[in-house]
């Protein structure tokens, strides 16, 4: 296991080489001067030349990306164009409303996705299983911002149970009762994706009830709550595993939408106005760590998979 | 075959039907025999006539498939198992009754070490301590003859063959030192060598345990190495049965002739292997009067209207024909 793990920690580099090149380029590729952007309409062309100049943005391309990769591997993103402050302090501001959204979300869609699932799968074919299974229909197929603003409409609006709203840090007055402004947006990113998890632990319980091994279990003389969790779902869940990588991709896109419906200062709604200002450095940095984490994750997904079927790590 | 003691295990009219969409298709028609402890008994017979679905209720496997147990009954060292409520049902189930399949491949978890899946049959069981089962399932492996069970008992399934994995099932299937064993094919699915080792082994165990088997299988082959006694089922119902020398000796049923006469004999030089002509009627195929009258070259105006009752020949040997064969002179 140790041995697999270094060998895929290995691999990451020359991907994340690569990756690191798309960003730079990609960023580059966004039509707009970020010097005229940031001096605004009444600049006059000299203005704009020595504030690129400055910049470093007239040097060719090939030597900017090395200068800025010189820098990343030296832990220095950059400096905001922008805010004029280092761009991983502009990151961190961000990064704990992100973070906090990202976990409560991960929480939701596990007690919800799993235990519906699960149930969804053991009751097949009743009533409970079906409306189970339409409603993780119905969720995986309304759109974030959709169900975001209908969250907002009923429990803000109407009940005026929860803030429609913003996030006041953790640290600040309120203490961890300021985790309550996640709700709805930890909710309505969490809908779609434990939408996919219950289908998806329904569909591979299914799947795996009818192995011949689960016979076995039960030819054993288990109880049917055994065979249930010891050998059906234990065996669902390598499936199951290798959709975590996916969600997370899906989270980071849903994240932009869902920050913005809800005013939330994190990373995504932070990128959604780097591009706008054309802050350079601030996109590469953000898309960069985006890059860095769903490599993890997806490296932590595989050594999960590992983990979970013993047939994996010796192939 | 004359003792007081009631049989260790007496069927009596067992019927199942599958259900489908337009209600319930008989599968197994009143289906009758006993078995005595060391004692093996063959259930031979084509794909679909229902031997697999009746070691599946004398098991007790078939909730969760369409199949039903319409009418009959199993009485294991006397109680009926039907009527059993489920957990009392499960105590017996891998414990005083186990059962190996035909795909060794597939019927353990991929997930868990050999040794685990026997330590959980055992401790399900008997009260007993982790390392206590886990030295009891060594015992078990090398009961199996699996060569340095101490270091296999951490293996993986696909770290087995074909044959070391039927091995385990064995040993799983013994965990409960069970009265009773039903071997569904146990050996379909190995090499031919591999085949007689494991024939050969349940073979030993039976002796030294005393337990009763009974054996499924469509090779007739298998089935006269290894049983005393023999049922011949086709499509749902037992035509002929008898001990296998018996048997052998004088074949009453066309079916059973036709089924040893589509066996190739090495030592045989002919041009063409004997087949019974036509295929099994799909079970939504009404065939009145003989099920296999369709297939026989026996058949006459009897046999498409009168489903034969059973007609007894004397030691036990019995069949369902209205026109049996005569003994070989």
């Amino acid at each position: 296991m140790l041995g697999y793990a270094t060998r895929r920690l290995l691999a990451l580099i020359p991907t994340l080489l690569a990756a690191s090149l798309l960003v730079f380029l990609f960023v580059h590729l966004i039509p707009g001067d970020p010097a005229a952007v940031l001096l605004g309409d009444t600049a006059t062309p000299e203005e704009v030349e020595a504030l690129t100049r400055e910049m470093g943005l007239n040097a060719p391309l090939y030597l900017q990306y090395l200068y800025w990769l010189g820098n990343v591997l030296q832990g220095d993103l950059g400096t905001s164009i922008f805010f004029g402050a280092p761009v991983l302090s502009v990151i961190a501001d961000g990064a704990e409303t992100s973070i906090l959204l990202a976990v409560m979300t991960m929480v939701w869609i596990v007690i919800l996705g799993v235990p519906i699932g699960v149930v969804s799968a053991t009751r097949h074919g009743t009533w409970v299983d079906q409306v189970a299974s339409g409603g993780a229909m119905l969720f995986a197929s309304v759109p974030t911002f959709w169900l975001g603003l209908y969250l907002i409409l009923i429990f803000s609006v109407s009940l005026g149970w929860l803030p429609s709203s913003g996030y006041p840090s953790i640290s600040d007055d309120g203490g961890l009762a300021n985790l309550r402004y996640l709700l709805l947006p930890s909710f309505t990113l969490a809908a779609p994706n434990a939408a996919l998890i219950i289908r998806l632990v329904r569909a591979s319980m299914l799947d795996v009830q009818r192995e011949d091994h689960v016979r076995t279990a039960r030819a054993k003389g288990l109880a049917p709550w055994k065979v249930a969790t010891k050998h059906v779902f234990r065996n669902a869940l390598i499936a199951v595993a290798a959709a975590f990588g996916f969600t997370f991709a899906a989270l980071v896109s849903e994240a932009v939408v869902t920050e913005t419906v809800f005013s939330l200062p994190g990373i995504g709604r932070l990128v959604v106005q780097s591009i706008l200002r054309r802050d350079y450095p601030v996109i590469q940095g953000v898309i960069l760590i985006i890059v860095v984490l769903y490599m993890v994750i997806n490296l932590l997904v595989d050594l999960a998979y590992a983990w979970l079927d013993p047939r994996v790590s010796l192939k | 075959m004359t003792q007081s003691n009631p049989p260790l295990l007496d069927v009596r009219g067992l019927s199942l039907s599958v259900a489908t969409g337009d209600g319930l298709m008989p599968v197994v028609r009143d289906m009758s025999f006993s078995l005595n402890a060391s004692e093996t008994l063959g259930i031979v017979g084509e794909s679909g006539c229902g031997k697999s679905l009746t070691s599946l209720a004398i098991m007790g496997l078939l909730e969760g498939t369409p199949v039903r147990v319409t009418a009959g009954e199993i009485l294991f060292q006397g109680r009926d198992l039907l009527t059993l409520p489920p957990r009392e049902r499960r105590r017996i189930m891998g414990n005083e009754m186990s059962m190996i399949f035909q795909e060794p491949m597939t019927s353990l978890n991929p997930v868990y070490r050999i040794g685990d899946q026997i330590v959980e049959t055992i401790r399900e069981h008997q009260p007993m301590s982790k390392s206590a089962a886990r030295t009891r399932a060594v015992e078990l492996l090398r009961m199996v003859r699996i060569p340095d069970p101490e270091g296999r008992i951490d293996s993986y399934p696909h770290q087995l063959s074909g044959g070391m994995r039927q091995r385990v099932m064995i040993a799983m299937a013994l965990a409960g030192s069970p009265r009773l064993l039903i071997a569904d094919e146990p050996t379909t699915a190995l090499d031919v060598t591999v085949q007689a080792q494991i024939l050969k082994l349940i073979a030993d165990l039976q002796s030294e345990t005393g337990m009763g088997i009974i054996l499924i299988s469509h090779d007739l082959g298998v089935i006269a190495e290894t049983c005393d006694r023999i049922a011949v089922m086709y499509r749902g119902r037992v035509v002929e049965s008898a001990e296998t020398r018996d048997l052998f000796a004088t074949m009453r049923h066309p079916y059973t002739r036709g089924l040893l006469d589509s066996i190739p004999e090495p030592d045989e030089d002919v041009d063409r292997l004997p087949t019974i002509p036509g295929r099994v009627p799909g079970l939504d195929e009404r065939v009145d009067g003989c099920a296999f009258n369709p297939r026989c070259a026996r058949a006459s105006a009897v046999c498409r209207e009168e489903d034969p009752g059973e007609t007894a020949f004397g030691g036990g040997h019995a069949a369902r024909c209205h026109h049996p064969l005569e003994p070989d002179a």
